[in-house]
Formats: C-alpha cells, sequence, structure tokens
C-alpha cells in the first residue's frame, strides 16, 4: 500500500470536513432550486419539471408590485449610499491623518456594528412619529433607512480602491495646472471609477437582501420581495417562494460575479 | 495643512453623516429615552419618566402582594439567546477552521474559487438560505425522508420549532462569517514553522495546539465576534425555525411593539442588547491592539 507523501499542510480530517462543509453550504440552496421547477404542489414531493412556480409568481400581483418596490428602493438607496460614501471616501482617505477620523470610522461603520432589530425598532418609532404627524406617507422613509445601512458597504470597496492608487498622477495633474476640480473629474475619478462600481453594486445587493429593517419601516401595503417571502410562512408554503427565492438568487450571483470581476482587475 | 485637511475630510464627510445620524444612530437616542418612560394604554409612550422598564428586565411585581420575583420568562429568553449564540461560535469554528485551512492550502490556481464559493453564502440573502435549510429539516423535508428510507429511523424526527433548528439554521447561515477571518489568517501563516516543529519532533495535535492556533489567534478572535455579534442579535433565524415558542431576544424585542405591548420594556431590551454587543466588539478591539503590539 503507498502511502501518501508527508505534507506540512495537511492535517488530518481537515479536509474530509472541509468537503462536508462546502456540500453542507450548498446543498440546502440547491435544493430549494431545484424544488421551484417541481410540477407538485410541495417543496418535498418531486412531481415532475415545470415552470409553472415561475409563471405563477410573474402574474401575481403583489409579487410583481414587491418586485418592484425591491428594485426601485434598492436603485435609489445604492445611487444614494455611494454618492455619499464617495465623497467620505476622497475626503478620508490618503493625505495623513486628520482630527476626529476615529469619530467618522465609528459613524460610517455604524450600521454593521448596531444589531439590526434595534435600528429597526429605533426607525419605528422614528418614522412612525413622523408620520402621524405629518401625514407624509410612501417610499421615501424605507430609500432613506436603507441608504443609511448601505452607506459602509458602498465605503468600504471605494475606500480600498483609492488606498491602492498612485498619488502622483493627481500631483502630475496639479504640476501641469489642473485645478484640484480638474485633477479630481479628469485623473481621480476615471481612476476610482471601478471601486465606485463595485460600491454600488454591493449596497444594491444589500437593499435588495435586507429583511429586518424593511419589515419594521415599511407601512401596510409596501412589502418588498423579502418580507413578502416572510409574510408567506403564514402560509402553507408552496414552491412560488422557491421560484422567487432562485431568481432573487440569480440577481445576487449575477451582480456578484460582477463585483468578483472588477475587483480582481485591479489586482491585474 | 492640517488644519484644512481636517476640514475637507470632515467637509466631505457631512452629507454621509447626516444620513446616518437621521437613520441610524440618531434614532437610537430616541429609544434610549423611550425606556426610561411609561407604556401608554394600547401602545406607544406616556410621558412619565420612570425606571420600571428597567426593572421590568429581570424582575416582575406580583400584581396583588407586590411582591418581587425574578422575570423567569425573561431570563429564559437571554439564556437561550446567549446559549444558541455561543454554540453557533463555537459550532463554526469547528466546521469553520478545517474549511479555511482547506481552501488557504490550495494550489494558488485554484484557491480564488473555493474563496468564491464560500463567498457566495455570505452575499446570498439571509432570508433565502434560511427558507433553504427550513425545507431540509422539516419533518417531510429531504433530510428526514432520507433517513427514513435507509431506515435509521422510524418517524420523522421533529426539528422544525425547536432550539436545535435555530441552532442549526444559525450555524448554516453564519458559517462563512467565520470562514473568511480564519482564512485571512491562514493566508498569512508561515508554513515552515510547522515543519520546524515536526523536525522537533511535535506531534500533529501539539502543532496545531501550540503553534496554529495561537498564531491564528486574530483570525479566530474576529470569526468569532461576526458570528456572536449577529447570533445574539438574531431575528429572522429564530422566527422561521424557531416558531413563535423558540424566542430569543430580537423576536422578544419585536413582540414588545406590537399592538397593547409594552413599549418602554421593548426599548430597554434593545439597549440591553445594544450594551452587550458593544462589550463583545470592545473585548474585540482590546485582543486584536494586543496582538498588533505583539506583531
Amino acid at each position: 500500500m503507498a502511502t501518501k507523501p508527508f505534507s506540512v499542510t495537511r492535517l488530518p480530517g481537515f479536509g474530509a470536513i472541509a468537503i462536508a462543509a462546502f456540500i453542507a453550504l450548498y446543498a440546502p440552496i440547491i435544493t430549494l432550486v431545484v424544488y421551484s421547477f417541481n410540477a407538485a404542489n410541495s417543496v418535498a414531493i418531486w412531481g415532475g419539471f415545470s415552470l409553472d412556480w415561475y409563471r405563477l409568481a410573474w402574474e401575481n400581483d403583489q409579487v410583481q408590485q414587491a418586485a418592484i418596490r425591491s428594485l426601485v428602493i434598492a436603485t435609489f438607496a445604492a445611487g444614494f449610499s455611494t454618492l455619499l460614501a464617495t465623497l467620505a471616501a476622497v475626503g478620508t482617505t490618503r493625505r495623513g491623518r486628520f482630527k476626529g477620523q476615529t469619530i467618522i470610522y465609528v459613524m460610517i461603520n455604524q450600521p454593521l456594528m448596531v444589531p439590526e432589530i434595534v435600528t429597526a425598532v429605533a426607525l419605528l418609532i422614528l418614522f412612525g412619529a413622523i408620520r402621524t404627524a405629518t401625514g407624509i406617507q410612501g417610499l421615501g422613509y424605507l430609500i432613506l433607512a436603507h441608504t443609511a445601512f448601505c452607506i459602509p458597504f458602498a465605503y468600504l470597496p471605494i475606500r480600498a480602491r483609492l488606498e491602492g492608487m498612485d498619488m502622483s498622477l493627481e500631483t502630475a495633474a496639479a504640476d501641469l495646472y489642473a485645478t484640484p476640480w480638474q485633477a479630481f473629474r479628469h485623473v481621480t475619478l476615471p481612476l476610482l471609477a471601478p471601486g465606485i462600481l463595485a460600491g454600488a453594486m454591493l449596497a444594491f445587493v444589500i437593499s435588495l437582501d435586507d429583511v429586518i429593517i424593511t419589515e419594521f419601516v415599511k407601512s401596510a401595503g409596501q412589502d418588498t420581495l423579502p418580507t413578502y417571502m416572510l409574510g408567506q410562512l403564514r402560509r402553507a408554503m408552496t414552491p412560488e417562494v422557491n421560484a422567487i427565492s432562485t431568481a432573487l438568487l440569480v440577481l445576487t450571483v449575477l451582480l456578484l460575479t460582477g463585483f468578483f470581476l472588477i475587483t480582481r482587475g485591479r489586482q491585474n | 495643512m492640517a488644519q484644512s485637511r481636517t476640514r475637507t475630510a470632515w467637509l466631505l464627510s457631512t452629507p454621509a453623516l447626516v444620513v446616518l445620524f437621521c437613520a441610524a444612530a440618531g434614532p437610537l437616542m430616541i429609544v434610549l429615552v423611550y425606556s426610561f418612560l411609561s407604556p401608554g394604554e394600547y401602545s406607544g409612550v406616556v410621558w412619565d419618566p420612570t425606571l420600571e422598564a428597567w426593572f421590568r428586565v429581570l424582575f416582575r411585581r406580583d400584581i396583588f402582594d407586590g411582591t418581587v420575583s425574578l422575570a423567569d420568562a425573561h431570563l429564559t429568553i437571554f439564556w437561550r439567546s446567549v446559549k444558541l449564540s455561543l454554540l453557533t461560535t463555537l459550532i463554526t469554528f469547528v466546521i469553520g477552521l478545517p474549511t479555511a485551512w482547506f481552501i488557504a492550502t490550495r494550489p494558488a490556481r485554484s484557491r480564488p474559487l473555493w474563496l468564491f464559493l464560500i463567498t457566495i453564502p455570505f452575499w446570498t440573502n439571509l432570508l433565502i438560505r434560511t427558507f433553504a435549510i427550513m425545507q431540509v429539516i422539516r419533518n417531510e423535508g429531504i433530510l428526514n425522508t432520507a433517513l427514513l428510507k435507509i431506515g435509521l429511523i422510524d418517524s420523522p424526527i421533529q426539528l422544525l420549532n425547536t432550539d436545535t433548528a435555530v441552532l442549526i439554521g444559525m450555524a448554516y447561515v453564519y458559517l462563512p462569517l467565520m470562514v473568511l477571518p480564519l482564512f485571512a489568517a491562514i493566508d498569512r501563516f508561515d508554513f515552515r514553522l510547522i515543519e520546524a516543529a515536526y523536525d522537533l519532533y511535535a506531534s500533529r495535535w501539539r502543532v496545531l495546539r501550540r503553534i496554529i492556533l495561537p498564531i491564528i489567534r486574530p483570525g479566530i478572535v474576529a470569526g468569532s465576534i461576526l458570528v456572536f455579534v449577529p447570533s445574539l442579535g438574531a431575528y429572522v433565524t429564530p422566527r422561521v425555525l424557531g416558531g413563535g415558542r423558540n424566542m430569543m431576544l430580537g423576536n422578544f424585542i419585536e413582540l414588545q411593539f406590537g399592538q397593547g405591548r409594552n413599549w418602554p420594556l421593548g426599548a430597554a431590551l434593545s439597549m440591553v442588547l445594544l450594551v452587550i454587543v458593544t462589550l463583545a466588539l470592545l473585548v474585540y478591539v482590546r485582543a486584536s491592539s494586543r496582538d498588533e503590539e505583539r506583531g
């Protein structure tokens, strides 16, 4: 019997546990996707292949409106948060330390640290009071809340990109009599663009996925796809939920693949 | 120069800070204020400052004779939240360490692919992943069906709506949060150290305990915090997998904000959660700065 060559990186059992972990991570997701194509009205018994649940979800007014609402909120939240995060990243990155640096970092990353349920409760109280006092309804509250918690996700890739950038190019532009604005517009911004795009994609995914804050901030009839799905828990679960999940999954994976291609391009 | 640097930084950050203050940090102060008010008759609060909500976090007063006793129901929920969060952290570490080790020791060409495979679930909707695990562990789910078929069990195991289901679910959804920082630590690991240890007749177990674990400690601390903190505040996973009875702190807080419930108590509970999480983060910051000093 041939023995395996001795390797310092090998630890007994580690490979097996790792493979099992990957299988355990993906098996439930794959099962969920497979049952979205189930002809039967069940998420457990297979009744043959069909696209009926996609058609049903597509034709369901509630799902349609929730999907549109999710996309509208995510688009606005990603746009606003990326704009704000870009400004903040340009202001706080490179060019040395400044007073209050820690305060700004803590404030920007605060949504990553505070448990979402606590922020959700806080916003429920605040926005509830504003709604009662002013009578203003609409998606504005959701867009504001999403913009806030998307800021750190947009900020991080933009900052990472800025830190990896060569300052001498901007210095060269300044030497050639470019105004600070011209240097920013024609040198910094084009170089920064992949970071901004990556930040926007991440913010979009984060907004699209949010359940807790949306669940607490939304008023009646403002369901997004995730809160619609959460609402389905009370009813008997049909593969329609699987179909919606699969569609969301595909969208997320596409955006993430794009994100990885963009951020990897930086290293090459 | 330094002054104008500070001014530019603050000026450009102001728009983001304003939004964050309005829709994230600022409202937390309202919650703090609410925790010191009295509950309204149906919901909301009345402006009658009191410490009653904070008292009720841990104690209750008998309606008839006014005797004070510990609020058992609350303690049960606290204990379940802490217990399940610690267990989740432990399970994800035991599975996550080999997984991170495995990824870090792949050839440089295939490593990004394995890393991508662990990152996809990390960014995938938490609700979708919770639904996915729920459909697997239901009574009629794949797991029970498979176990029945191979004859390991005679009747389906009731997992859904138990603490075990919540634990499985949390370990499932938070595993990538453990693997990623562990990977980052192992990736920087100098494998010659292991070679040296083996040359000096160390056993595998000794190498793991005396060489690997101490060196990747920052990754272990970071992963544990990244799993423990969201576990403690978990809301979606216990709601979907635990049913109405196996509440964790997050669900209990939500319950207080329903109709006819106690908003100040909910506010006080939110603050308790926030304080525990802040303490955990402070422990992390201290531990990681100590690691940095050591170099």
